[in-house]
């Protein structure tokens, strides 16, 4: 058997869908960083797999760009977090309702 | 045949650790697994030749990004816990039904297509030389770009961690009073005075007061 791109891209299929079931279903906010870093990092797998399959270095700059973002999100994320539970307040996704409408 | 183990044992403990993340009720152990997701996907990066990479994402990831989560988790201590309370169970549902949806969908796609002959590549691709002519040639202006979000992500980290004091009303409303550290007595201190106490009306009225006496 000859495992070939289309293996790679159902493993990051299958990680990407564990992160979004991550996503809807915790409400610790932490946990929700994680699930969404999970997320990003399927899509730079499949991202790997298409550079390599087409021979071309442009997916990979792209892995590199959404790892950057990911860290950046990650920074501004747990800032975030950190500034809710200084206030007191539940660090609950579903009670963080103060700038809703 | 040497490949093929690797791929399948680094797939298995990708998917494990990313369900442990996912399901695990302990966000320290969450925060661990996802550790083992990344070092997982490292491996499966350099099953394609992606040396730099697999590289970047544990230094970066598993390095940097995972200390730092680990540090707030620590910080947060029994508050970082899963909410206690029911969600509907229908919402569980949905998210399942979601996920499954976008596998399946990506799955049946992908198995339809014959991808099996990639590319020849010389032993080059994936080397930082290779990566970093393409990103500071072709891609120069999303490296600018690159560079400039970091520095507003960190800009932004410390505006959001720095503690201000909170202007809280006492009695009637306009009055504030704002909490600040212990002066140290020096010469400094003693010329510039703050106050700690202000009344925001009556700071107002006598300021137009003195306004009005000017205009005469």
């Amino acid at each position: 058997m000859h495992i070939g791109v289309a293996w790679f891209i159902s493993v990051s299929a299958i990680l990407f869908g564990i992160g979004l079931y991550g996503v809807f279903t915790r409400r610790s906010p932490l946990i929700l960083l994680l699930s969404v870093e999970i997320m990003l990092n399927a899509c730079n797998l499949s991202l790997i797999s298409f550079s390599r399959y087409l021979g071309q270095q442009s997916g990979q700059v792209f892995a590199l760009v959404v790892m950057a973002v990911a860290a950046s999100e990650v920074v501004v994320g747990l800032g975030l977090v950190v500034a809710v539970a200084r206030r007191k307040a539940d660090l609950d996704v579903d009670r963080m309702t103060g700038l809703r409408h | 045949m040497t490949y093929d183990i690797v791929f399948v044992v680094a797939s298995v403990v990708a998917i494990a650790a990313a369900l442990m993340v996912v399901l695990s009720p302990n966000p320290f152990i969450s925060a661990l697994s996802l550790i083992a997701n990344l070092i997982a996907l490292a491996t499966l990066y350099l099953l394609l030749q992606s040396d730099f990479l697999a590289a970047a994402q544990v230094i970066v990831y598993a390095g940097a990004v995972m200390i730092m989560f680990l540090f707030v988790t620590a910080y947060l201590g029994g508050r970082a816990d899963e909410p206690t309370g029911d969600r509907p169970v229908w919402q569980t549902f949905a998210a399942l039904i979601a996920a499954a949806a976008i596998v399946a969908e990506i799955v049946f796609g992908v198995g339809r297509q014959d991808f099996l002959h990639g590319a020849t590549v010389s032993n080059a691709f994936g080397a930082p030389q290779a990566i970093a002519a393409t990103f500071l040639g072709r891609y120069v202006l999303a490296f600018e770009a690159t560079s400039v979000l970091l520095l507003v992500a960190a800009i932004g980290g410390v505006v959001l961690a720095t503690q201000r004091p909170a202007m809280r009303e006492v009695g009637e409303p306009g009055v504030f009073e704002v909490d600040r550290p212990e002066r140290v007595p020096s010469l400094q201190s003693s010329v510039m005075e703050a106050e700690t106490h202000f009344d925001v009306v009556t700071a107002t009225a006598r300021r137009d007061g003195e306004d009005g006496e000017a205009d005469d």
